[in-house]
């Protein structure tokens, strides 16, 4: 009995991980069906953003590190802090800016090339990203508060003793994480499907030559997904940034939405969610139940394990379009 | 006028075949091999081995395992370092279970042991295709990782979770271990690299090489030629293994001395391979040797440049090396998605024409 409420605590508790997941994959999917670009910077992109809004917060001098070394000088900071939510609105800003100078640099050279050599693009365009952020903002490791609640939940805990003795143990900020996960994916799904950008998004996703060809601007459509990939990116930045500092690790969770994907299909909005919950709670409960008895940390391959056997099963994900090959 | 195929007169297939059909280039390739194996091992210091020409060797004989999956047979792998790590952690083992036995005979079993792995791993790829493979492969990567972390028998249940290369000779010389001479350590990498290079060139331009490159270019059309997906697949993968087998075991015991698999065979290692066959070229031996080079020789300049000519702190030149490296693959795709082989055999094209292009 006891097992159970244990697990039913891990359950939610991978539940909650499992929506943050389902974001990070959300970034990866609509760029993917818009611009057919497996696009691997998306962690890095949150790195960068959760840097930036760090930064600008605490009025750090941009690229001081190097100044100082190029100049003898010493420059730390412009000695002001910004508030929480003007540090938000200017990262996103410097992450459209990002985003037009991607398609203008990057993508626009390489239209028409193999997917492949995309991807190791985004490879390329992760590292550059990687190495700007440190040399911009410095690498240590920097505490990120933007005013999110965080330790246990009470209420929680409290009714959980009433109900079965024992308090469940969640985060107040794995609540309003998954809370505001929940609305932007709601947003994305609701801003694709109802308005006219959605519907053009949808349509460079169907056929770019036919977007083409009835007025669509393939690199308006391209900087705009890029800019939604980068605002989805600040926000995975700033929860993820909250719960355990900005940084290095920070970028690792784009692979963990790699598995996410290749199990609900990459070009799938609703798989992105169901893939993510799936691996959420799939790799906690492993944890919870097998872990102990193979030694622990098993959550860093079990996604992609999973995603491996049962891609082996379905190749084209829980709702990718079905794989039809010709010669 | 000089570099022609003009006047060097092929008498049977044999020569018409040959890998450099121009008597130029075979006189440079027996140059190259005469320097590296008759002059660098008297003049070679502790400084350039351990900075520049030992991994060098190394990572040019992974990235050429890598090429032959990725250049050749068209399966995009980013599981190179759990791949590495298999023969690294294999060799350790076999280094201390059998210590009579020699060196290069273990490292060649550790590759051998790879190869067994990454078929296991490549079996998926018959169903799985493109960037779910890519993906796919993470797996690889990550498992066995962790694996080698948390099974305290690979790594003979040290307090540190470390794995140290006992000293070694190979015909009288020591090649791993502390005691182990620069020279010693440079041959037996160039030793590898050249006989697997040999191998890895005569081996893509014959048989298995045209059914890699049908399945490459499109794995259903081979199939129906007569190609068998399973066969070329599987080999693809095994024998692409078994080169970065045997680069992981050259690393961890001829030049690192000492691993920790999460450090030294991270997802890390992965990419930096890629990135290595993407510069250089992919489907292409030179292109191998070429990115490495690349990818080893970049960030001792950069090092050397900032942190010695400039004075600027490691860590800001650690940064801005990955900032050129990211942004230099990006450049290399956009100009020349082909890399470096490609630029070199266009420079080739352009010679053979010269001084009179018309």
């Amino acid at each position: 009995m006891d097992q159970l409420i244990y697990a039913t605590e891990v359950l939610l508790n991978g539940l909650m991980t499992g929506v943050m997941y389902a974001l990070v994959a959300l970034g990866f999917v609509l760029i993917f069906k818009a611009s057919g670009v497996f696009n691997y910077a998306q962690g890095v992109l949150a790195l960068f953003a959760a840097l930036t809004l760090v930064g600008i917060q605490q009025g750090q001098i941009p690229f001081a590190h190097m100044i100082n070394a190029m100049f003898g000088t010493h420059l730390e900071t412009f000695g002001w802090t910004v508030p929480s939510l003007v540090a938000i609105l200017l990262t996103a800003m410097v992450m459209v800016v990002l985003a037009f100078l991607i398609e203008k640099l990057v993508l626009q050279h390489l239209v028409g090339q193999e997917p492949i050599i995309l991807f190791m693009a985004t490879i390329g365009l992760a590292y550059f990203l990687e190495g700007l952020g440190d040399v911009m903002w410095g690498a240590d490791i920097k505490t990120l508060d933007v005013g999110l609640p965080q330790g246990i939940s009470e209420t929680i805990e409290g009714v959980t003793a009433d109900w079965f003795g024992y308090g469940f143990f969640i985060d107040r900020l794995d609540l309003w994480a998954t809370a505001i996960a929940a609305a932007l994916v709601a947003a994305l799904v609701a801003f694709a499907q109802y308005t006219k950008q959605g519907r053009a998004m949808r349509a460079v996703a169907d056929d770019h030559q036919a977007a083409l060809s009835v007025g669509i601007s393939l690199r308006f459509i391209w900087v705009m997904v890029w800019s939604i990939a980068g605002f989805v990116a600040l926000v995975a930045g700033i929860m993820w940034g909250t719960k355990s500092g900005v940084q290095f690790s920070l970028s690792l969770i784009a692979l963990k939405a790699l598995p996410v994907l290749m199990l609900g299909g990459f070009t799938s909005i609703p798989g992105a969610i169901v893939g993510g919950l799936i691996i959420g709670v799939g790799e906690k409960l492993f944890e919870f139940l097998i872990g102990p008895m193979i030694g622990g940390a098993t959550e860093n391959w079990f996604a992609y394990v999973l995603a491996l056997i049962f891609l082996v099963f379905r190749p084209q994900g829980l709702f990718g379009e079905r794989i039809i090959e010709r010669v | 006028m000089i570099y022609r195929e003009a006047g060097d007169f092929k008498t049977g297939y044999r020569e018409d075949g040959q890998t450099f059909p121009i008597k130029l280039d075979r006189w440079a390739y027996y140059g190259v091999l005469a320097v590296a194996f008759g002059i660098i091992p008297f003049v070679i210091n502790d400084y350039w081995a351990s900075a520049v020409l030992v991994p060098f060797l190394i990572y040019a004989i992974a990235a050429m395992g890598l090429n032959i999956l990725t250049g050749y047979a068209g399966q995009v792998s980013l599981g190179t370092g759990g791949f590495m790590a298999v023969g690294a952690y294999a060799v350790y083992k076999l280094m201390t279970a059998f210590p009579d036995v020699n060196i290069v005979i273990h490292i060649l079993l550790a590759g051998f042991v790879t190869a067994f792995v990454g078929m296991l791993f490549g079996l998926p790829s018959l169903r799985i295709k493109g960037f779910y493979l890519a993906v796919a492969t993470l797996a690889a990567q990550f498992f066995l990782v962790w694996l080698f972390n948390k099974v305290p028998w690979f790594y003979n249940y040290s307090a540190s979770g470390q794995i140290t290369a006992p000293e070694r000779t190979f015909l009288g010389e020591a090649v791993t271990g502390p005691a182990s001479s620069a020279p010693a350590k440079y041959l037996i990498c160039l030793g590898f690299a050249f006989v697997l290079a040999w191998l890895a060139r005569n081996l893509t331009r014959g048989m298995l090489g045209r059914k890699w490159m049908a399945i490459r270019d499109m794995d259903i059309a081979a199939e129906i030629i007569g190609v068998n997906p399973l066969g070329a697949k599987l080999s693809a993968f095994a024998i692409s293994s078994f080169f970065i087998g045997v680069a992981g075991a050259l690393l961890f015991a001829v030049y690192l001395g000492a691993a920790e698999v999460g450090e030294a065979f991270g997802i890390n290692k992965s990419f930096l391979v890629l990135f290595m066959i993407i510069i250089g070229g992919l489907g292409s031996i030179f292109g191998s040797f070429a990115g490495a080079a690349f990818l080893v020789l970049l960030p001792v300049l950069l090092k050397n440049l900032l942190v010695g000519s400039l004075g600027w702190p490691t860590d800001l030149a650690a940064h801005l090396e990955l900032m050129i490296v990211g942004a230099l693959i990006v450049f290399f795709l956009i100009v020349e998605p082909h890399g470096l082989a490609r630029l070199w055999a266009l420079a080739k094209d352009k010679l053979r024409l010269w001084p009179f292009p018309h």
